[in-house]
């Protein structure tokens, strides 16, 4: 098990390498300088722009640029912002939890659609309601987010008014982060009323970003459940005269659910990369909207160590998935 | 008797609740959707209109710009003198001045001279403690050369500050209204220094305005309460909310559902619908802007004023204006726009005849017209929203007159550093004022000075008499005297032709119909102190 472990962990450095330089390379692909971006038609005067450049760093050769960042990093500083100037993991930790607020609200939503649908579609396999959802969940699958986004504010807040357009919690509530989860400080506010507002600025985007994983696990616990009900044990078992419910529920859903827990451990990172979307077009503070901002204004600093963070958190979320496995499994250890 | 005492105390009771709930709701919250998040709280640091909106809450400024003009009033200074030759202004400082405080910070003494020292030390000398604080670039205060026009700021007595200049300036006073001369608190700066986190100056303001800054969440909201002891006529409402919202079809929906009662910036193709409707407003007012196409004056066929004046009349403008700015601009016929007191309304606009144009180009020696480029902007500008169909429209205009123009653009800072070289025949480009003095928009764009390779100036023209004009207007601090010259230079330029000027581009101010009292700045900033809710 400890040798299975090291071999995983020897995995990461060179991917947090390949991250970097992956980053680090294709934002100074993307055509303008940190610098002169923030001038507009005012221009700079060349010797101004050395300098400012060369207090940035950015008059070093490329390499350099990039070593001295990386030694930067394992030194545990990720940088300062160059527009708030701020340092890039104090950002990070303030918008946080917003993400995982809504990133966890998307996973529930999913869940708890997505795996009834799943059950019924394979238990009522070949009628018009499994080819009917099936059909949905292709749709579903292929959503862009944008329009999704958009069309659900058009319809619910401003046709219907039933649900508010955009933030996280009505701007006349005054609430103290505490922990950065709105629900949670929201709960500790003094006004009444901020938990419901809270919770309804939560359903659209909720819905939105839950969309793609929640036909991603309809359709995976429909097929696992497939191929456990045509398992013998469960021909076994209704011989016994156990009740159709009884089987499917108790006997066939137990197994089917290792394939399903496994899909959505993996929906982290479709979770986050659908977050730069939803974030953006629901005004939501987390840490996608300020990665979309990084990449407007050139802040190199926040893009670098910001995607650093998130891919940092799927490797661990990843990490966290084989040691489970490799716990529960043990032919994988090899 | 139990009962009657039961009875009052319910009724005292009732009463206590309901004067407790009108107290509640006799708070008034104005919720604004503003376009993007500020980058902190320093106007002296940032250069964008986001965070100045931000900070003008908060700060107060020497003197000010007069709302809905560029005219200059009486701010932290009372009134001022300045010397007979124009060098040495004298800032008179309204006594009593009161500063805001925060957790952090309990201010022990009113605003005087050491505030108004600290805000241009920190800004202008390398040693004072602050410079380098929050990455201690200060852009506009090297724009505006205030390094070189600067000889020393000195305190007379608590309550006077003699500033001496290296030479006359008339754009001076504009100049110390404009954001970057924000006055920040040196008491302030102190006790941070002591706890330890300078930062927070930046992060945390502290200032004598109408506002008083209360909560920023990153990327969501910032918070503001109306300041009890400010100097100037008190707000009108009790709490103003900045709700950030990058996407405008997202803030109109917001204004629309009354989760904001003014928005920035909306869709141009929003415009009617929002007229249409009766639960909202539309102000609107030409923006301290220009767009323009700028010849190169010092490039062949365009350093012939006969081709000049001929593009001029072969574009047609208004096709321009209709298919693209779509009601959001005005005709152009000065560089600088009609809302400016030196604004000539005497001159008259070029006509749109391609007939004469080619008259015209077969006088110049160009029978049979020429080859030229025509370069478009990559991206979108307030005074431009669209240079490439804007270029495509010229393009077919001037095919007309037997002009082939090929069109061509970079990536946005590439392309300003190649016009700013003089690479280009004809490039669009614009300006956005900062200060509403003439001598903004005439200098940068127009100037021999700003004509060299390098310099700010796309036409790369250089006139002379032009020249002298605006220098010397520069230098004169009557504006009757100031104004007579800037007219007679725009009469220059318009013989001349050095560009062909496009647009003024209109801004609009989309509010909920119950709000009163929203006045409309030329110079683009969003001011909520004097603003109600009926």
């Amino acid at each position: 098990m400890l040798q299975f472990i090291l071999r995983r962990v020897s995995l990461i450095i060179p991917t947090f390498i390949g991250v970097t330089l992956l980053t680090f390379a294709l934002i100074r692909l993307v055509p303008g300088d940190p610098i002169e971006v923030r001038f507009g038609e005012r221009g700079i005067a060349p010797e101004r722009l050395a300098e400012l450049r060369h207090e940035a760093g950015l008059d070093q050769p490329l390499w350099k640029q990039f070593l001295d960042y990386e030694e930067q990093v394992a030194s545990g500083d990720l940088g300062t912002s160059v527009v708030t100037k701020q340092p890039v993991w104090t950002e990070f930790t303030e918008l946080f939890p917003a993400t995982v607020e809504l990133s966890l609200c998307a996973i529930i939503f999913a869940i708890v659609i997505g795996l009834p649908l799943g059950i019924i579609a394979a238990v009522k396999r070949g009628s018009p309601f499994d080819y009917g959802l099936m059909g949905v969940s292709v749709t579903g699958a292929s959503m862009p987010i944008p329009w999704w986004g958009l069309m659900m504010i058009l319809v619910f807040s401003v046709e219907l008014g039933w649900t508010p357009v955009s933030g996280r919690i009505s701007d006349l509530f005054y609430v103290e982060p505490y922990t950065g989860f709105m629900l949670i400080d929201s709960w500790f506010s003094d006004d009444d009323g901020a938990v419901l507002s809270a919770i309804s600025h939560l359903i659209l985007p909720a819905i939105v970003l839950g969309t793609i994983p929640l036909a991603t696990v309809a359709r995976m616990t429909r097929s696992a459940m497939l191929e456990v009900l045509n398992e013998d044990y469960i021909r076994t078992a209704r011989a016994k005269g156990l009740g159709g419910m009884r089987v499917v529920l108790v006997h066939a859903l137990r197994n089917a659910l290792i394939p399903v827990v496994t899909v959505i451990g993996l929906q982290v990172g479709t979770l986050l990369g659908g977050a730069i979307l939803t974030e953006t077009i629901f005004s939501w503070p987390g840490v996608g909207h300020w990665l979309v901002e990084s990449v407007q204004r050139r802040d190199y600093p926040v893009l670098q160590g910001g995607v650093l963070l998130v891919a940092s958190l799927v490797m661990l979320v990843n990490f966290g998935v084989d040691l489970t496995y490799g716990f529960l499994n043990p032919r994988i250890r090899r | 008797m139990t009962y009657k005492a039961m009875a009052a105390a319910c009724a005292l009771a009732a009463f206590g609740f309901v004067g407790a709930s009108s107290q509640a709701q006799a708070a008034k919250t104005l919720v604004y959707c503003s376009e993007g998040s500020p980058e902190n709280f320093n106007p002296q640091i940032n250069t964008t209109g986001t965070t100045f909106d931000a900070t003008l809450q908060v700060y107060s400024k020497l003197v000010e710009f007069k709302p809905g003009t560029t005219e200059i009033q009486p701010g932290l200074a009372s009134k001022w003198d300045v010397s007979e030759d124009g060098t040495v202004y004298t800032f008179h400082l309204r006594p009593g001045v009161k500063w805001h405080s925060n957790a952090d910070f309990k201010p022990t003494r009113d605003f005087d001279a050491d505030d108004v020292i600290f805000s241009f030390e920190r800004q202008w000398k390398d040693d004072n403690a602050f410079h380098k604080v929050s990455g201690g670039s200060y852009d506009y205060f090297n724009d505006m050369s205030f390094p070189k026009l600067l000889k020393s700021v000195e305190k007379v007595d608590p309550l006077t500050v003699k500033i001496t200049l290296t030479g006359p300036n008339a754009p001076f006073l504009p100049d110390m209204a404009m954001d970057f001369m924000s006055i920040q608190s040196k008491e302030y700066a102190d006790v941070l220094t002591k706890k330890g986190k300078p930062d927070q100056i930046d992060q945390a303001p502290i200032g004598t305005g109408p506002f008083e800054f209360v909560q920023y969440t990153k990327d969501s909201t910032i918070r503001y309460k109306a300041f009890k002891e400010y100097f100037g006529a008190k707000p009108k409402i009790d709490n103003l909310v900045f709700s950030i919202n990058k996407d405008p079809a997202v803030r109109l929906a917001k204004l629309r559902a009354n989760e904001c009662q003014i928005i920035s910036f909306p869709n141009v193709a929003d415009l009617p619908s929002i007229k249409a409707d009766k639960t909202l407003q539309l102000q609107e007012q030409p923006g301290l802007n220009i767009g323009y196409l700028a010849f190169n004056n010092q490039k062949k066929p365009f350093d012939n004023k006969l081709v000049r004046i001929a593009i001029n009349e072969a574009i047609d403008k208004k096709a321009i204006l209709d298919a693209v700015y779509q009601g959001a601009g005005q005709p152009a016929k000065n560089l600088i726009p009609p809302t400016m007191w030196a604004y000539n309304n005497d001159i008259q606009d070029f006509k749109y005849d391609p007939a004469d144009a080619k008259k015209k180009l077969a006088e110049a020696g160009y029978p049979d017209g020429f080859e030229t480029d025509l370069w478009a902007m990559p991206v979108q500008r307030p005074y431009n929203p669209d240079a490439k169909r804007i270029a495509e429209l010229m393009q077919a205009d001037l095919a007309k007159v037997g002009v082939k123009a090929s069109i061509v653009s970079y990536e946005w800072g590439e392309y300003r550093k190649r016009v700013q070289q003089g690479e280009h025949q004809a490039a669009e480009l614009g300006w956005t004022g900062d200060n509403g003095d003439p001598d903004n928009f005439f200098v940068p764009l127009a100037s021999c000075a700003a004509a060299r390779p390098g310099g700010g100036s796309a036409s790369k023209w250089c006139d002379p008499q032009f020249d002298d004009l605006i220098n010397k207007a520069a230098t004169i601090t009557d504006q009757a005297e100031r104004k007579k010259l800037y007219m007679q230079a725009q009469v220059i330029m318009h013989e001349e032709a050095p560009f062909f000027l496009i647009a003024h581009s209109v801004v609009f101010m989309p509010m909920r119909s119950n709000v009163s009292g929203y006045v409309m700045s030329p110079l683009g900033k969003h001011q909520f102190d004097q603003v109600d809710l009926k």
